[in-house]
């Protein structure tokens, strides 16, 4: 069946969401197509915080907010739009809090606000409550307000419709995606003046992350397919405090709240690291730090682990702010932070990188910034715009969603009362998803996809992850290249047309090989260390040779081309990063 | 430790009923149910059906019946449920419409929760800052605001197992919560929707809901904040 909308918004994550409300408050007719019922996007895995400079707790500036954000990202932010990101985030918080989030408050009734790391006031010289919290919920709040403003809104959803394919016109305009309907079995054209990716993370394809099963990054690999680059895919972010082995996040909040991280010898480690802001350093710092302890021979009795301790922090902190990350412990460790402290490592976290986008969410497909592809927006984790550069600050992703999700919104809807006419459909455009689903289904021996998937996993994360070199990323690259291979035998157990999550693992894997390229080619390509790529063989930063934007063009089993992007510097000239 | 996993399973291209299977597994005690249901699914049956995503109690993606009772199956741990030698039993949560072995029709539920009108309500000019609220306002709140809507308490309720079209606990809490929010201005005309022949006074005080929240929220008592509010309203 076709469907036809004047903006197709694929994801309804935060940033999905954000871009349907806004988008609908025009008047535009918008539908959100997602694998997911809405309100079990990841977002509302989001605990700790979202970032703004109201400066309720204690003065804050936009302008401190823009120069923590660019020192985080190691200076490979783009800084207008990191200024644009910081400048709109007081009025887009205070929005959110008129549609309903309900945050926590301050004595005086205001917002309440908590410290995070790399947050500071005054350029540097100590931490500031800049977080503005809902106890350790944020992102549910959020995402579930944002949800009720869209019903509200009488936004047209489309809940677990797997989206397969992004369509293009011979011209290059994107003209509709096409997806595949879990619980019939069918494959249906959405037809749009405006597209717009709001797909999330791809966390899974590490061993060890914090994200979703459903994080799979399906949004890169189309993007990439349909000849789009993908923009600084190696800064992959590990952050420090995930449960021991199972990856579930302690949030950083817990760090804000007073938690210390301590090594076997009970050591505070980070104040040798990070003398100034000690636990509340940027994570790919304290993540390598971390990484160095263990190295070094004093993680917890000889294991992959340090402490998280909040033992000092007290009871009535624990339950009444960090209520969630309490009952984690619980539940899956059997520890109880009040009386013991939390056995953590790091876990795969969140994409730096993604689908190049200007600060209204239109894809830029090319090393010229102007040079946009005409109905193709993006938003969210999936897009890079890139304001977290090397390494993204907490509580600047949920931010970045809601600033970001919303200008796209209006942008798109701005461009529709400009020109509301669609690009005509190709003859059968549904043909390439039809072939590739009837091919896994046909076939009877193979390889299913939890194998291929597991190999994968292991490969990035011996590999990719927090320390890399030359071996290793030759290593991940050359698995990588067998994955491919082994990757057109995926097979099926599940023949049948109704609620195939099989078929969807496998198609899912697929889309995995597809960006999976692009993390470890990045990583080889840039012989520097700069934020959360840490190269044990080039250990410094290289600003005469790299301060720039990796773009990585995918050609499938023909391999791959990287071009580069400036980076924008407004007013913060690149200095060496310290905390 | 070797458990045996007993799964109310149904394809409903191939069966007329329902049909109970099972499978020998070897779990750690540590294990979450949901750790074992993917186990099967990757490495005895791909065909093995059921919805999941965080995997750490946050989406509600996967409420189902665990050993008889409503849970996610992401937060509970083997331990707390079977032994060594022992059986663990799976079905889709009951009085609900199954598309496949462990996956429902929510569609319903989710019906009901947009008949609440889930939405703030105010429409007097915005302020520049933020609507203030103090800590103590937002504290009555706090705790329905964590609802996930996985359904589990809905599904749990005798009331909803009696009659389909009961609102149920999860709709009347997400009523409850702006009901009571001090921002919202239209809590009279909510009032009236819950305060009708499928609404409030559906709830028994059974409690089976309280039993089944994962996020140990205390439904029954904000039910009854809310029935106060109603009586007084009307009269
Ligand atoms: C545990 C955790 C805690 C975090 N805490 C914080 C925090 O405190 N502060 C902060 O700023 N950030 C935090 N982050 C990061 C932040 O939450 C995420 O980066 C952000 O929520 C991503 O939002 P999104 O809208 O881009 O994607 P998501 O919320 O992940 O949504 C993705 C959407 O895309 C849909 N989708 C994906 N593929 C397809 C497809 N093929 N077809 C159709 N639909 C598809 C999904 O169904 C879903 O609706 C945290 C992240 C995690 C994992
Ligand atoms: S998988 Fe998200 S609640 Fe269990």
């Amino acid at each position: 069946m076709t469907f036809s909308h004047d903006i197709v918004i694929v994801g309804a994550g935060g940033a999905g969401l954000m871009a349907a409300l806004y988008a609908a408050e025009e008047g535009a007719d918008v539908a959100v197509v997602s694998k997911l019922h809405p309100l079990r996007s990841h977002t509302g895995a989001a605990q700790g915080g979202i970032g703004a400079a109201l400066g309720n707790e204690e003065e804050d500036s936009w302008l401190w907010h823009a120069f923590d954000t660019v020192k985080g990202s190691d200076y490979l932010g783009d800084q207008d739009a990191i200024e644009q990101m910081c400048k709109d985030a007081p009025r887009t918080i205070i929005e959110l809090e008129h549609y309903g989030v309900p945050f926590s408050r301050t004595n005086e009734g205001k917002i309440a606000q908590r410290r995070f790391g790399g947050h500071t006031r005054n350029f540097g010289e100590a931490p500031v409550r800049r977080a503005c919290y809902a106890a350790d919920r944020t992102g549910h709040v959020i995402l579930h307000t944002l949800y009720e403003q869209c019903v509200k809104k009488q936004v047209r959803f489309y809940d677990e419709y797997q989206v397969l394919d992004l369509l293009m016109t011979e011209g290059g305009t994107c003209n509709g995606v096409v997806a595949y309907e879990i619980l019939t079995g069918d494959v249906h054209t959405f037809h749009a003046k405006a597209v717009c990716f709001a797909t999330g993370g791809y966390g899974r394809v590490f061993k060890t992350t914090s994200n979703a099963h459903a994080g799979t990054g399906d949004g890169f690999a189309l993007a990439v397919r349909a000849g789009v680059p993908l923009q600084d895919m190696e800064f992959v972010q590990f952050h420090p405090t995930g449960l021991y082995r199972l990856g579930i996040l302690i949030t950083e909040g817990a760090r804000g709240e007073g938690g210390i991280l301590r090594n076997s010898e009970g050591e505070r480690f980070m104040e040798r690291y990070a003398p100034t802001v000690k636990d509340l350093a940027p994570r790919d710092m304290v993540s390598q730090c971390i990484y160095t302890e263990i190295r070094e021979g004093r993680g917890i009795n000889g294991k992959e682990y340090v402490h998280l301790d909040m033992t000092h922090v007290g009871k009535e902190v624990l339950e009444h702010k960090l209520p969630e990350i309490s009952t984690f412990s619980r539940v899956y460790l059997g520890i109880d932070p009040v009386e013991q402290p939390i056995p953590v490592a790091p876990t795969c976290h969140y994409a730096m990188g993604g689908i190049p986008t200007n600060v209204d969410g239109q894809v830029v497909r090319s090393g010229d910034r102007s040079d946009i592809v005409p109905g193709f927006y993006a938003c969210g984790e999936c897009a890079c715009v890139s304001v977290h550069g090397a390494n993204r600050l907490g509580t600047n992703s949920l931010l970045d969603l809601v600033v970001f999700g919303r200008r796209t919104g209006m942008a798109m809807a701005a461009a529709i009362k400009a020109d509301n006419k669609k690009a005509a459909l190709s003859e059968n455009p549904e043909k390439r998803t039809r072939d590739t689903l009837e091919s896994i289904m046909a076939r009877s021996d193979g390889e299913k996809a939890v194998s291929i998937r597991t190999d994968l996993q292991e490969t990035m994360m011996k590999n990719v992850s927090v320390y890399r070199n030359d071996d290793t990323l030759a290593e991940s690259l050359s698995d990588l290249k067998d994955l491919r291979r082994r990757v057109k035998s995926v097979t099926v157990e599940d023949k049948g047309r109704k609620f195939n999550t099989d078929l969807m693992d496998a198609v899912e894997i697929l889309f995995m090989m597809d960006y999976a390229e692009a993390i470890a080619a990045g990583a080889k390509n840039r012989t520097e260390s700069r934020g959360a790529h840490s190269r044990e063989d080039f250990s410094s930063r290289d600003d005469e040779n790299w301060l720039k934007h990796t773009l990585f063009f995918g050609k499938g089993d023909d391999g791959y081309d990287i071009e580069y992007k400036d980076v924008t510097i407004t007013r913060f000239q690149p200095k060496e990063r310290k905390y | 430790m070797n458990i045996t996993v007993k799964i109310k399973r149904f394809d409903p291209e191939k069966d007329d009923a329902a049909r109970w299977e099972s499978y020998s597994v070897e779990a750690d005690k540590m294990d979450r149910a949901l750790d074992v249901l993917m186990d099967i699914k990757w490495h005895h049956d791909g065909s093995l059906t059921f919805r999941k995503s965080c995997a750490h109690g946050v989406c509600g993606s996967d409420a189902m019946k665990i050993n008889g009772e409503n849970k996610l199956a992401c937060s509970v741990l083997l331990q707390d449920l079977v032994k060594e030698g022992g059986t663990l039993t799976f079905e889709p949560l009951p009085a609900a419409s199954v598309i496949k072995d462990l996956v429902v029709d929510q569609s319903g539920f989710f019906e009901k929760y947009r008949a609440v009108m889930p939405w703030l309500i105010n429409d007097s000019p915005a302020p520049e800052k933020e609507r203030y609220q103090s800590a103590e306002d937002h504290e009555i709140i706090e705790e329905a605001t964590k609802c996930i809507l996985c359904g589990a308490c809905t599904h749990s309720c005798p009331s909803t197992w009696a009659d389909p079209d009961y609102l149920g606990p999860a709709a009347l809490l997400k009523a409850y919560r702006y009901v009571f929010d001090t921002r919202d201005e239209e809590s009279e005309e909510r009032l009236k929707i819950v305060d009708s022949p499928n609404g409030l006074w559906k709830c028994y005080t059974i409690f089976n809901c309280v039993q089944a929240c994962p996020k140990e929220i205390d439904i029954t008592r904000w039910l009854s904040a809310l029935k106060r509010k109603a009586v007084t309203t009307r009269f």
